[in-house]
């Protein structure tokens, strides 16, 4: 996994709430085998005319002073529904690496950081705030900082987010949580062979 | 200390949890589909890692097969996925219940008829309606594919431990209202993300009162609250339902298992984290207006006005849907009319909600211009209703009796909604373009979706003749 390094990026603002991943990634574009080349079709059904080619003058991301945009300001619960990872593919593949939001569903946000995705919770008013920003200077660029916890702004906004340590430190190194984990082999197979005894019935008779 | 059921089987699920780093939790089931698994075995080849137990496994394909000529998958990148999941299973030793299986079906309703899922285990799968499996008192939930790739890679997930909900409905429910109704009403109270960070347990004299297969329709909503799974107390009904099954433990192992399983329950007393409660008798059938399971309302009611919601982001939510729904606020529910039926999915795609329709249908026509199509959840679904006559029923009625699949519930097999059709469907999301661009998706229980069928809108079943 890509680590995630301090960046000053384009800010896109998305003034929807509860945007569910049917409309982040429509199922018509889920019938592949590889995780990559998604992000043409992120918000395909927003963003194409009928003809699934033009592009929809009127969706927000389609603004010129949007294109490039790395941060993605989103209103509250994003990512509900379906528990796709073809919706943060998606989005990484188009060229977000970061979400600003009040909330976002427990399945997208943990499939975030497997992504190199940093999702961030802020309050209603810092949303408002941030929003009222880029709706003021559209193109305006924020600075988001993992390691500091910080989103600043040239307008003098300066958010201080929470985010679990290990996750952090996961997204911030790239590093592969599988491998992580099997740091923890010893402790997996005394569990493994503690279940053999405790519920037998759920192994496979020897 | 009192605990919850959530909280005891986090405990004995709980591998290890370091000082720094993440809780590792031991998954005991792993459930697998043709759409979110490829990538996950692809990223185990890259790295050259195993499947650690392959018995924990059980695979179907369901997303993308059609409903009528099932083997002629005319889509050639659907037609992809399905063959990569069967190679992937073959390769790996992978118990699936493919194409040519007759057991094939929905996941979420084919794992129960084998008795794969047990009261107190860890369960997932790349699905979000994993939160079914729930109702048997086992901790399910969906995950992504990375996460996908380090269940069959490690057996675990680094999992964060969730705030607990306790969800009571006491009373007895009015005639024609199910489990579905139950959903629907607790997701328009609590909204999609009122569940968020929480394990939602459903308890009380009406939960209680439900079938299995109720319970596994009310658990697989309760990923539409936001929640992170949902739970029922395992009891006599739970123990009832898996005992002979396929995977349940047999012989002396069957009492030593049952007495574990009832230790499980919540203790009295334990305290969860937030409590809802309502009362079963004003759970009248119920109709999603909107293009979110919370915008739902009672079959007597009418169409809300933006204004009727306080909360800003609830009116403008309101405003858009009925624009996408092409609905008036204040239309009577029952004056909406619909063009297609589908009766089906892993929320209510049992045995239980084909006899509750066919019951609507007997003697009865689809009206003029309506298409509706019942798809059985699975071969054992479809083998057993047509034993009773069910099939004959729909037939009758001008309905189409078609095989297995998901089918419209995502619509991702070819079975979908054409622009600016409405429909009125037993699946569980109603978001804009789910069952096709363009589409408008109502929810509703399996009966009130039959009656629509012949009435050609909605009706009120409990007075409907």
């Amino acid at each position: 996994m890509q680590p995630y390094i301090k960046h000053t990026s384009i800010a896109a603002l998305m003034d929807r709430s509860n945007v569910d991943t049917d409309q982040i990634i429509p199922k018509n574009f889920m019938k592949k085998v590889e995780r990559t080349g998604f992000g043409i079709n992120l918000f395909h059904n927003w963003r194409y005319l009928a003809d699934n080619i033009t592009p929809n003058p009127e969706f927000e991301l389609n603004k010129p002073a949007f294109q490039g945009a790395k941060i993605l300001v989103a209103g509250e619960n994003f990512g509900c529904g379906s528990s796709r990872e073809h919706a943060p593919w998606a989005i990484a593949d188009y060229g977000f690496n970061t979400v600003i939001s009040t909330s976002f569903a427990d399945i997208f946000y943990s499939n975030c950081f497997k992504n190199s995705i940093l999702p961030i919770i802020v309050t209603d008013e810092q949303l408002a705030a941030l929003m009222a920003e880029i709706s003021a200077n559209e193109g305006v660029e924020f600075t988001v900082d993992l390691e500091a916890q910080k989103v600043t702004t040239p307008g003098g906004l300066s958010i201080s987010f929470e985010v679990d340590a290990f996750r952090k430190e996961s997204l911030l190194d790239g590093l592969d949580d599988i491998a992580w984990t099997l740091k923890h082999e010893e402790q997996i197979s005394a569990y493994e062979n503690a279940q053999k005894k405790r519920l037998p019935w759920l192994w496979p008779s020897a | 200390m009192t605990r919850t059921m959530y909280e005891k089987i986090w405990d004995a699920n709980l591998v290890h949890e370091p000082e720094a780093g993440s809780p590792l939790l031991f998954v005991d089931r792993h459930l697998m589909h043709e759409v979110t698994s490829p990538q996950a075995f692809e990223g185990l080849r890259l790295q050259n890692r195993k499947v650690r137990n392959v018995h924990s496994i059980l695979g179907t394909i369901d997303h993308c097969v059609p409903t009528k000529d099932r083997f002629n998958i005319v889509d050639v990148i659907a037609k992809k996925q399905v063959e990569t999941m069967t190679a992937n299973c073959e390769e790996n030793d992978i118990n699936l219940y493919g194409m040519d299986s007759k057991q094939n079906g929905v996941i979420h309703i084919v794992v129960p008829e084998h008795g794969f899922v047990h009261p107190g285990m860890v369960v997932c799968c790349g699905d979000s309606h994993t939160a079914t499996h729930g109702a048997f008192g086992a901790l399910a939930f969906g995950i992504g594919t990375s996460e996908v790739e380090h269940v069959m890679a490690t057996q675990t997930l680094q999992q964060k431990k969730a705030k607990t909900m306790l969800v009571k409905v006491e009373g007895k429910l009015p005639a024609f209202s199910t489990a579905k109704d139950i959903a629907l009403a607790i997701i328009a109270k609590t909204g999609t993300a009122g569940g968020t960070g929480y394990v939602m347990e459903f308890a009380g004299n009406t939960i209680t009162d439900l079938t299995m297969e109720g319970r596994m329709t009310l658990c697989n909503m309760a990923i539409e609250a936001g929640a992170r799974a949902g739970l029922v107390a395992p009891d006599q009904v739970t123990f009832d339902y898996l005992e002979g099954k396929e995977f349940a433990p047999k012989g002396e192992d069957w009492p030593v298992a049952v007495e574990y399983w009832k230790s499980l329950v919540s203790d009295q007393g334990a305290e969860f984290d937030a409590v809802i409660e309502l009362k079963a008798e004003d759970i009248a059938p119920q109709v999603s207006w909107g293009t979110s399971p919370e915008q739902v309302i009672s079959v007597t009611g009418v169409v809300p006005s933006p204004s009727d919601f306080t909360n800003e982001v609830k009116s403008q939510a309101c405003a858009n849907a009925l624009k996408y729904m092409a609905l008036d606020a204040g239309q009577k529910i029952t004056d909406i009319h619909i063009d297609v039926v589908f009766i089906g999915s892993c929320t209510n795609g049992r045995i239980e909600d084909f006899r509750a329709a066919a019951e609507l249908l007997k003697g009865k026509k689809v009206a003029a211009g309506v298409q509706a199509f019942a798809v059985p959840g699975s071969f054992p679904v479809k083998v057993q209703a047509e034993k009773e006559g069910l099939d004959k029923i729909f037939l009758d009625a001008g309905w189409e009796w078609r095989d297995p699949g998901c089918s419209m519930c995502l619509a991702m097999n070819g079975d979908e909604l054409e622009d600016g059709q409405r429909s009125a469907s037993t699946s569980n999301r109603n978001f804009e373009g789910r069952q096709g661009k363009g589409g408008r998706t109502h929810l509703v229980s399996p009966a009130m979706a039959a009656a629509a069928s012949v009435a050609g809108h909605f009706v009120d079943i409990r007075d409907w003749k």
